[in-house]
């Protein structure tokens, strides 16, 4: 069969250590981008792509924060702050000295990656609960700041807008175009990532999740691959607020508050520690959550409650599930959609034999 | 010119303060002692416990003392239950499952709370008058003498519970070690249930206080952040550490509050804590009473 491994001979080391050991593989990955770079675009409405906008933006959010609690087994209750840091920074440098957005979103990722290293620092020595209550103290201290901080925050209201980011005298406005714009970067986050974690770095990042006193018996330095594991994935999460910023047209650090944190964290639960594909499944599963409970009360909702109700209950209701949804997974499937997507394919796999 | 009037009324308001937050922290030490399970839910426990009697009271019209009653009684019932279809199933996993689970546990309190009993602020009328008692240059509101009250008369009570009854030197076995407490006769999962369910009479006492103090709502959860800074400091698995933890952080968030508060222009108090708890954690992480953990491989 085309999708087995089965009679599949390998005759050379290239081929054995092949990215895709199998074509269908292959054709998987160009029919993906085909159905992402030109299918989804032209075909689906502008409010539905900037709901696709929007899961883009949490897809690169999530694989960072995957890289330092899923590979590198360290918690961080302060990735919303982060974010926060990484758009203020780039929205200073785009309104003051009018940096266009190549130089104000690394600046945004490194700014963010810096403050990212200075929290993990605690790292070394407190790990577990403590390093979460330590991150949790680094996200309070970090929204404060930015809060009573008028050079940081603009002033008013904390918040500074931008301009649209402008690429080569063409201007991004549009959401089809905010698509093709923040797809370039999922793709740069997504394989990043996967590049990351079968690298040395990657390699170490596990080694010291899986025990770390091991890892530094067999030579791994804990605390500079502990900082490296922070400031990279604090870069993501720069960038990641980086992007909202654009999208929203606006930097305000209400948008960066500790419920965004808590969201990044039960975005990787949901969809898997340590994978990258659970990472995105669970990016796009919390981001579309809230608008489909909203899609369906509006449908549906009219008929039992009044109207002034049914706000509340949207927002009451997107919690109780959002919670739920975390303790089911956490109780009964602790490797997310990643694991329910892996029990599918090995099925389908050997289908129609059991093994 | 220094003026000891003004700093005594700091002083004196952050010990009260300081002893309500060790009536929470102490919920959220008692957990982690008996099962070490930490709980990322103190807050909303304080809250839904607070939005029950004020629902008993404002909703239903039942007397105080039958809505205490029924806030006391639910919280434990919600306590046992909890140990016995969440916590149970995540003994013995990794940390972060621990933290997210009651994470996630939070975010469904949070939205039960407004979905049960309406999303506005409600009043948790108590029968104490509002007037603050006037002592030379101590004002002193009755409500806040009543939660420092309550939080020593509990510090005495699990003094007691822990070195004399039966039960408790029993949790303290199951504290120490889970499999000697087993090998011993020690039904170690009824004593994680006692745990849960002590947790839920102090979150009940502290969302009684704290409500009435603030009026009910969600927001009322918020003073579940404040826990951390308090438990840090005093040692996570120490009773009388919530104590001390519960007075430094009342009194320096008072204190700075006061003399900070007029150049930044307000909300010290959200800040201060965390500071100082970034200190006890580099300085001395296990808190001052806590028992330092020596990890092996």
């Amino acid at each position: 069969m085309f999708h087995r491994e089965c009679g599949v001979l390998k005759t050379s080391y290239e081929a054995d250590m092949a990215l895709y050991p199998l074509p269908v593989a292959r054709w998987a990955v160009g029919a993906i981008a085909v159905f992402f770079f030109l299918v989804l675009p032209l075909v689906v409405h502008e409010y539905y792509l900037s709901i696709v906008n929007l899961a883009s933006i949490a897809v690169v959010g999530a694989l960072g924060l995957n890289i330092l609690v899923g590979y590198t087994g360290q918690i961080s209750i302060g990735h919303g702050a982060f974010m926060s840091v990484g758009a203020y920074t780039a929205a200073n440098f785009a309104v003051r000295l009018g940096a266009p957005f190549w130089i104000a979103l690394p600046a945004g990722g490194l700014m963010a990656a810096l403050v990212g290293g200075i929290v993990g620092i605690p790292s070394l020595r407190i790990k577990g609960l403590y390093l979460a209550i330590a991150t949790l103290a680094g996200q309070l201290i970090i929204e404060w700041t930015i809060n009573h901080v008028t050079f940081i925050s603009g002033g008013i209201q904390a918040s500074i807008e931008v301009p649209r980011p402008d690429l080569f005298g063409y201007t991004i406005a549009t959401q089809r175009q905010m698509y093709f714009f923040l797809l370039v970067f999922v793709v740069l986050a997504i394989v990043g990532t996967m590049n990351l974690v079968r690298s040395r770095i990657g390699r170490a990042f596990i080694a010291i999740r899986d025990q770390d006193i091991a890892a530094e018996i067999i030579g791994i330095n804990i605390f500079r691959y502990k900082l490296l594991a922070f400031a990279i994935s604090s870069f993501y999460a720069g960038v990641t607020g980086v992007l909202y910023t654009y999208y929203l047209g606006i930097a305000n650090y209400e948008q960066f508050q500790i419920t965004v944190s808590i969201d990044y964290l039960a975005m990787i639960i949901i969809g898997g520690l340590g994978s990258v594909l659970g990472s995105i499944f669970g990016a796009v599963f919390v981001t579309l959550l809230p608008i489909v409970l909203r899609l369906t009360i509006d449908a549906f909702g009219g008929v039992f409650f009044s109207p002034s109700a049914v706000l509340n209950i949207i927002s009451s209701l997107r919690l109780i599930l959002f919670g739920a949804l975390i303790i089911f997974f956490l109780v009964v499937e602790p490797e997310g959609l990643n694991r329910l997507w892996r029990n599918v394919r090995s099925y389908f796999r050997v289908w129609p034999f059991a093994y | 010119m220094f003026e000891w009037g003004f700093f005594g009324l700091l002083m004196s308001n952050g010990i009260l303060i300081g002893l309500m937050y060790s009536l929470i922290a102490m919920g959220f030490v008692l957990v982690y002692k008996a099962t070490d399970a930490i709980n990322f839910a103190q807050g909303e426990f304080v809250m839904i416990a607070g939005f029950v009697v004020a629902a008993a009271l404002g909703i239903y019209g039942a007397p105080l003392w039958l809505a205490v009653t029924v806030g006391l009684g639910s919280m434990i019932g919600f306590g046992f239950g909890l140990e016995r279809v969440m916590l149970r199933r995540l003994i013995g996993r990794p940390i972060i499952a621990v933290v997210m689970a009651t994470i996630g546990l939070a975010a469904v309190l949070r939205g039960l709370g407004p979905l049960l009993w309406g999303a506005e602020t409600r009043p948790l009328q108590l029968p104490i008058s509002d007037e603050p008692i006037v002592w030379g240059p101590f004002f002193i509101p009755p409500i806040q003498l009543l939660g420092a009250l309550v939080s020593l008369l509990f510090v005495g009570a699990f003094g007691w519970f822990f070195l004399k009854s039966r039960k408790g030197i029993a949790m303290r076995a199951v504290a120490d070690s889970q499999q000697v407490a087993m090998a011993m006769g020690i039904n170690v999962e009824r004593y994680f249930a006692l745990a849960w369910a002590m947790t839920g009479v102090v979150s009940a006492l502290g969302g009684i206080i704290w409500g009435s103090l603030l009026g009910v709502d969600v927001h009322l959860a918020l003073v579940g952040f404040k826990v951390f800074p308090v438990v840090i400091l005093g040692g996570l698995d120490s009773i009388p550490g919530a104590i001390v933890g519960g007075l430094i952080v009342g009194v320096v968030e008072n204190v700075a509050a006061g003399y900070i508060d007029p150049y930044v222009g307000g909300g010290t108090k959200d800040f201060i804590p965390y500071v100082l708890m970034i200190v006890a954690l580099m300085v001395r992480p296990y808190g001052i009473f806590g028992k330092s953990i020596i990890e092996r491989v």
